[in-house]
């Protein structure tokens, strides 16, 4: 009995501050999400009650059919953040669109930028770089050039990984471009939300079946929904005030 | 001339054999047994191995052939077995395509459209298949074949080389390796980017391990004993597995100097980076430190499997990449839980350990029967290949 107290508390201890807002069926990833650097333009966003943010991807950060918007991660993370700031008004753009690399993505960025003047760009790519198999030189080019024109409009970054997506890895070399992004990550002082070993892990846990050759949105909805969630978990962690890091975020 | 060793090292045989399991473990994506595997714990990965051991195998067998039958003979023979490295790739490309046609057919999950574009070539087969036979379209996992085409296509002149000046070769290829590295040359692929192993920069390693064959491990046996090299090289494994850590645990990232990230990465695979050159020697110095050539247990029959599916390689290596592709169609068909990824890993070796013991007893018979005999490269223990 004290031992089961015992490893509960532990759990609970590992499990982390402030995941209170993801549903259950999330929640097994949390773990993988960690404060890796500051986000200063949104922990002031914060603070004046307005954030905005941008989402600047390709075609996994959107789903398809009628609800396909609402049911995409970006618009569950407005919902998830405005659930867990209350108080503050969330307004998340968007600029998705499918088969885009980064270098692609980098072209329409000032535009969206100025357009939305977000206190934070959520930046996915890296899924049809390594498609295309895109020079990894220009890949590492264009993601540390989109951090700078973002960080130059004011805006911190948060970059996406690609999606675990069991049936073609054997067709897509993700793993360089993954490298190289977190390589990039580290470098630049942004934090990377890793949707691939998030995913990853909800395939080997059971807790949503990734293989499965359904041409129904549920689970696929649900996968959104959680991103969205623990995205959102992401977003405030890395920008609460207290607590500073020792790395400090980078502004310009 | 140098001299060409009489007696095959069972060692390169093994570690061989090891090196084309781990390629198939690591081959199968989403195994959990590949949490075995070297490059989760450093920086090379069985790669280096299978490339250096194939060019000390390469120089031993063609060596041999060039000193005693000549340049011609000895080329012709070289060129044969690239030309059966080229089929047997283009063999498996062909199952490639059959797993892809497949998947394309019967996958359709909202979540991946954008993952199953990685499929519209198939919408022109006549230009990928084209590309393929070319070389220039490899498919993931396909990439360490080609580079032995192009390796043994260019290994003649270099072996001759070898074989009267082997310093000024191996400082030759050393030059080349560092020429590409200045001047970023390497081979355009398919549709976009560049061939995943440049053969410019892992001829290197290739060099390296046919100059070890022709006498140059016995020039540095001195230095590859010394205990100072063995500390270095353990000092240097530990450093590789500290970084290696920090890539699954993030929250230990903040712990390595930034000057020390920023000088490691990125660790440039598709052109051999020196961090991987120096992990592979260290850890070849710490290996040929515990398992030294006259080691008994080598002629045991536990390591007999690993041997010989390392004196088979082309065979093997092969029937690894099918039987990954094979692997992974288990786990999306039936099931990928982890009793299943440790059953199919472990049959999977037993089959690339069976089909290397039929391949061994067919060679042996057409050694031994009437009519035309192949060639022999009089191996030291029981068969083996370049």
């Amino acid at each position: 009995m004290t031992g089961r107290i015992l490893l509960s508390l532990v759990l609970l201890a590992l499990a982390g501050p402030a995941w209170a807002a993801a549903p259950d069926t999330c929640r097994v990833a949390e773990p993988q999400i960690e404060r890796d650097f500051a986000l200063p333009q949104v922990t002031r966003a914060i603070a004046a009650k307005q954030l905005d943010i941008l989402v600047v991807g390709a075609g996994s950060s959107s789903l398809p059919g009628p609800n396909g918007v609402k049911d995409a991660y970006p618009a569950r993370l407005q919902s998830a953040l405005a659930e867990l700031l209350p108080g503050v008004t969330v307004r998340v753009t968007t600029d998705v669109k499918p088969r885009r690399t980064a270098t692609q993505m980098v072209k329409s960025l000032i535009p969206a930028l100025a357009a939305a003047k977000p206190a934070l760009m959520v930046w996915q790519t890296g899924t049809v770089d390594a498609m295309q198999s895109i020079d990894t030189d220009q890949f590492k080019a264009a993601l540390d050039h989109g951090i700078s024109v973002a960080r130059r409009a004011g805006a911190d970054v948060v970059l996406i990984n690609a999606q675990y997506s069991p049936r073609t890895e054997s067709m897509i070399a993700l793993a360089a471009y993954a490298e190289i992004m977190r390589w990039v990550a580290l470098q630049q002082e942004v934090p990377v939300f890793d949707r691939f070993s998030i995913m990853k892990l909800w395939a080997d846990l059971g807790t949503f079946d990734l293989y499965s050759a359904t041409k129904k949105l549920d689970i696929a909805a649900q996968v959104h929904d959680c991103i969205g969630y623990l995205l959102a978990d992401l977003v405030i962690e890395s920008a609460k005030p207290e607590e500073p890091h020792a790395e400090g975020g980078r502004q310009e | 001339m140098a001299s060409v060793p009489s007696e095959r090292d069972l060692r390169l045989d093994l570690f061989r054999g090891i090196a084309l399991w781990l390629i198939f473990l690591d081959h199968i994506p989403s195994n959990a047994v590949s949490w075995i595997t070297i490059r989760n714990y450093g920086f090379s990965d069985a790669t280096e191995i299978f490339v250096f051991i194939s060019g000390y195998t390469a120089a031993f067998v063609y060596g041999r052939a060039m000193r005693e039958h000549g340049f011609i003979v000895a080329s012709a023979r070289v060129l044969k077995r690239a030309w059966q490295i080229y089929v047997a790739h283009v063999f498996l490309f062909a199952i490639y395509l059959a797993e892809i046609a497949y998947v394309a057919q019967s996958f359709d999950n909202p979540l991946y459209t954008e993952e199953m574009g990685v499929l519209d070539f198939l919408k022109n087969p006549d230009v990928t298949i084209f590309q393929a036979l070319i070389l220039k379209f490899k498919p993931v996992n396909m990439d360490v074949l080609p580079l032995y085409i192009v390796l043994l296509l260019w290994f003649p002149p270099m072996l001759w080389l070898l074989l009267r000046v082997p310093s000024f070769a191996l400082v030759g290829s050393a030059v080349l390796y560092a020429l590409t590295w200045w001047f970023d040359w390497s081979i355009p692929a398919y549709p976009n980017g560049t061939w995943v192993f440049n053969p410019f920069a892992w001829q290197l390693l290739f060099v390296f391990g046919a100059w070890c064959a022709l006498g140059g491990a016995q020039r540095l046996a001195r230095w590859v004993n010394s205990p100072v090299v063995i500390g270095l090289a353990a000092v240097y494994l530990l450093f590789a597995f500290f970084i290696a850590m920090t890539w699954y645990f993030p929250r230990l990232a903040p712990l390595v100097p930034h000057f020390v990230s920023d000088a490691i990465y990125p660790i440039d695979k598709p052109n051999l980076d020196v961090l991987r050159i120096v992990h592979f020697l260290s850890l070849a110095v710490i290996t040929i430190w515990f398992v030294p050539r006259n080691w008994p247990a080598l002629k045991s029959s536990v390591f007999w499997p690993a041997i010989v599916c390392g004196q088979h390689s082309l065979e093997t290596f092969c029937l690894g990449v099918f039987l990954a592709f094979a692997g992974h169609f288990v786990f999306t068909e039936v099931s990928n839980r982890l009793l299943t990824q440790v059953i199919v890993s472990v049959a999977g070796i037993a089959i690339m350990v069976g089909v290397a013991a039929l391949v061994s007893w067919y060679k042996r018979i057409e050694r031994q029967g009437p009519g035309p005999r192949p060639p022999s490269t009089k191996p030291g223990y029981a068969g083996g290949d370049a």
